[in-house]
């Protein structure tokens, strides 16, 4: 069984043009099987790439990737309720949607579909039943270590759906009702003019003494540091977890993608991808604490 | 005219130990709600929650006084120890409890296959504030009331009311808690526990006050400081999301994510009522028992008078809050968020 390599949702809030020139390379020059598309942080910026959906999808299925549409992961107001709705009944051929709140789960109900990694997969029971409501794969949430995802990925295999974890980039670790990046402007979410735009990778937040902490993209609370799970790709693939996910960001990520693609085919060792990866990456420290059942933000060196 | 019809609201507050429990009983709860002692709740604290025979001791003082006992079983189980939750489940089904607080999947589906009449209710930490997501939960796990999270506006809880075929519970004191629930891991990115799994949020056991030679106190969680404070301040706890930080693009440190304040309804109590809401909560398992006392006395006196038709007494609410400090949230206008 050959590793999948995915490129999850771009998180960030980048100009639209950015963002379709982004796609065209991936779909052109990035070994990743699958993307993801779709916006899934806030509903405000969703407008502004709508009419470029149907080009990169069709460019990027083109170039041989599948394409899984993501479902915002906070739906609350109507017009949130709305875009939710419209996505879950789109008949689209070749276009799975990934779920990643409960109210896209209200639709996707008897439907075969993906489930997201904002939603509380923690168990086998739980796994179970979204898997009889038409559940084929699932995205786990980044805080789950090694220990769960071992059972979990047993439970997937007797119950014939796949599981997907995040190996690359910054991680999600909460969302809010509130802009986090329209407050530090002094603004409201309704009167954000987009401030968010401004910061490609999420706006870093220091503590008092200046040590980075966290990272914030409008109403979700990220990482400072930068998930990296090179070394544990091999345990993963033993444990029967099929699909490795990438968040995009700000950089190189066809050669970020290509270096955890030469991994997973063992043509480079994780150690001599590492030294690669901190040169094409983000300007920060990498972590992979949450894997390994500790603090998230920490690097624990393999053995 | 006629007046509206108004449905009296159940009082639910918090009892983090049994004596608390009697407090609140005593000071007019309609229900109370605890937790065992493990991490099948969300505020699995050292000295707090109940022990089996707690539980049914206090079950039987409740009743006796015709005030519910409800459990909170409102963690998220992780593959391998999912029988925890499950003998939480049995425990207090087998003591007669009067509903169960649920926010994972698995553990409705448990409790609902295996006692398919036993009360349910949606706990805030399943993070369900929307009409298809509360849909969702009532008709697959028969779920009898939610609990919405502190992110509705009056207008928009009315609307869900007319849409929803459930109860509506509202916080209304309390912790103004700013993270969607049930989908925080900050906890755990700087500690190791997990607000999900584990229960807990800053754990105390990761806190640390460190004083300089000016005495300024820093608090930190984990590794990382969250706050600073002069020696004329009084410190906060270091909750992550209630700390100060810095941006590049503004000079002082300011708190990112909300103020340390309290949430506090007194004044909306006749538009929530009016709005229809089934049951008023009060946030505060881990709070003593003499801020219980005061806290549930005056909102029974507060609920008693807008059900008479009175303005409601509420000028003792303020000095129980976070530092004398109150907002109204988001519940009185969106420009909170």
């Amino acid at each position: 069984m050959t590793a999948e390599l995915t490129l999850g949702p771009i998180l960030f809030h980048w100009p639209a043009d950015k963002k379709r020139d982004f796609y065209f390379q991936i779909a052109d020059e990035s070994p990743v099987d699958t993307v993801y598309i779709g916006e899934v942080i806030c509903s405000k910026r969703s407008p502004f790439f709508e009419s470029y959906y149907e080009e990169i999808a069709e460019r990027l299925q083109k170039s041989g990737k599948k394409v899984v549409f993501s479902s915002l992961a906070e739906v609350m107001i109507p017009r949130e309720r709305k875009m939710t709705e419209g996505l879950c009944s789109v008949e689209t051929c070749n276009i799975e949607i990934e779920a990643n709140d409960s109210a896209a789960l209200y639709h996707l109900r008897g439907m075969p579909h993906r489930i997201g990694s904002f939603l509380n997969v923690y168990n086998e029971d739980t796994m179970e039943f979204l898997v009889s409501k038409g559940a084929k794969h699932f995205t786990l949430p980044p805080e789950l270590p090694s220990s769960v995802l071992k059972i979990l990925a047993q439970k997937a295999r007797a119950l014939d759906v796949t599981i997907e974890v995040q190996v690359y980039g910054r991680v999600g670790l909460a969302l809010s009702a509130r802009c986090y990046h329209a407050r530090s402007h002094n603004r409201v979410k309704d009167n954000c003019q987009f401030v968010c735009e401004q910061d490609p990778d999420g706006m870093t937040l220091n503590t008092i003494n200046g040590t980075p902490f966290l990272s914030i993209n409008g109403i979700q609370t990220l990482s400072y540091h930068c998930l990296s799970l090179l070394n544990e790709l091999d345990d993963m693939k033993k444990m029967g977890i099929q699909a490795f996910r990438i968040s995009p960001h700000n950089h190189d990520m066809v050669k970020t993608s290509s270096l955890y693609r030469d991994v997973l085919d063992k043509t480079i060792s994780p150690k001599e991808a590492l030294v690669k990866l901190k040169k094409t990456g983000l300007q920060i420290p990498f972590s992979n604490g949450f894997y390994h059942g500790t603090d998230g933000y920490r690097w624990i060196k393999s053995a | 005219m006629h007046p509206k019809k108004i449905i009296p609201p159940e009082l639910v507050c918090p009892a983090g130990t049994p004596a608390s429990l009697r407090a609140a009983v005593d000071a007019g709860a309609d229900a109370v709600y605890c937790g065992f002692q493990n991490a099948t709740n969300a505020r699995n604290f050292p000295g707090l929650n109940f022990t089996f025979e707690e539980l049914q001791n206090s079950i039987a003082y409740a009743h006796n006084h015709g005030t519910k006992v409800l459990l909170a079983a409102n963690t998220f189980p992780p593959a391998g120890k999912t029988d925890l939750w499950k003998q939480a489940i049995d425990n207090a089904v087998c003591l007669g409890i009067d509903a169960i607080i649920v926010a994972d999947i698995g553990v409705a589906v448990y409790a609902q296959n295996k006692y398919p009449d036993q009360r349910l209710h949606l706990s805030v930490q399943a993070g369900a504030p929307s009409i298809e997501a509360i849909k969702y939960y009532c008709e697959e796990f028969n779920i009898k009331r939610v609990v919405l999270p502190r992110i509705l506006t009056i207008p928009e809880i009315k609307q869900i009311k007319e849409e929803i075929p459930c109860e509506i519970e509202c916080f209304i004191f309390g912790n103004h808690g700013l993270m969607a629930e049930g989908r925080c891991s900050l906890t755990n990115y700087t500690t190791g526990l997990s607000t999900n799994m584990d229960g807990v949020c800053s754990p105390a056991s990761h806190v640390k006050y460190e004083e300089d030679e000016n005495k300024n106190l820093t608090t930190k969680l984990g590794e990382f400081t969250i706050d600073q404070f002069s020696c004329s301040q009084n410190p906060g706890y270091p909750t992550i999301c209630k700390g100060r930080y810095l941006v590049p693009h503004r000079q002082d440190a300011y708190y990112a994510f909300e103020e340390p304040i309290s949430l506090n309804l007194a004044n909306l109590l006749p538009d929530l009522i009016e709005a229809g809401v089934h049951a008023l909560k009060i946030e505060g398992r881990q709070r003593s028992r003499a801020y219980i006392k005061a806290v549930v006395s005056s909102w029974r006196s507060a609920i008693d008078d807008v059900l008479e038709g009175k303005p409601p007494h509420i000028s003792d609410l303020l000095a129980l809050t976070e530092g004398n400090k109150q907002t109204e949230g988001a519940y009185a206008s969106k420009r909170w968020r």
